[in-house]
């Protein structure tokens, strides 16, 4: 399973959202990818993204002051 | 159709009739995210929306008539960015004022790393979001097909509505 990585940082809403879906049909079914981000929507709207589309959140952490980590894998 | 197969996707209406600065974001935000998380999506653009569907999308903003507008400068120390400048009105109908104000927003949105409305256009576009005209007011305004993005659908409001009348979400902007 390989992790790509995606750059999301300076990025705001809906930006985080529209850059993982579009990378998430870029990559296999079961593969994932990491992503971080600096914009505090991503906490409500990654999860809220992975519901609606049917992919799986993985991890979502907050590794600094204002920068986030997630991981998610791509389902179908 | 949405409400009649429980799994085809969400759908999402959208009306622009607006084409300020201030009011063009909404309708392409909405509709890039809800493509992104996978919905069906058309805008429908009446009006001044129209104007949202040419090549350059010239749109300005005033604080005239917006006295919600906060008026703050983009540019110098971070305590001088926070004052909220507050201008009469009559200040407002200077040759010119809404130029400025209309660079200053932009240059807000530039600093945050706002995309350009013309780029959140592309990306519905590259997302699936259906671009409709509104047929009635590209007639009465005297436009022609030949003004807009070639992406543009023209119909009218039946069109619209047999459309809307399945989605789960419906925004008037």
């Amino acid at each position: 399973m390989t992790i790509q990585s995606l750059d999301l940082r300076g990025l705001l809403c809906p930006l985080p959202v529209v850059k993982i879906a579009q990378a998430i049909k870029k990559v296999e079914v079961g593969e994932t990818i990491e992503a971080t981000a600096t914009d505090p929507g991503v906490l409500a709207d990654i999860p809220a993204w992975a519901r609606s589309s049917g992919q799986e959140l993985l991890s979502m952490d907050k590794v600094q002051a204002r920068e986030f980590r997630f991981v998610v894998r791509r389902t179908k | 159709m949405s409400k009649s197969d429980p799994n085809a996707p969400k759908r999402l209406a959208l009306i622009a009739s607006k084409g300020t600065l201030d009011w063009a974001y909404p309708p392409f935000i909405l509709a890039s995210t809800a493509a992104a998380m996978g919905w069906e999506v058309a805008i429908f653009f009446t009006f001044y929306g129209l104007t949202l569907l040419r090549p350059e999308i010239e749109a300005r903003v005033s604080p005239l008539g917006n006295p919600a507008m906060p008026m703050k400068m983009p540019f110098g120390s971070d305590d001088f960015q926070s004052i909220n400048w507050p201008i009469p009105t009559a200040m407002m109908t200077v040759p010119g004022f809404g130029s400025l104000a209309t660079t200053l927003m932009k240059k807000t949105f530039q600093n945050k790393n706002v995309a350009s409305i013309e780029e959140m256009r592309q990306t519905c576009i590259d997302l699936g979001v259906r671009l409709i005209g509104c047929q009635m007011t590209v007639d009465v305004f005297g436009f022609e097909r030949e003004d807009f993005i070639p992406q543009t659908e023209i119909a009218g409001a039946a069109a619209f509505l047999e459309f809307a009348g399945e989605a789960d979400v419906s925004l008037f902007v």
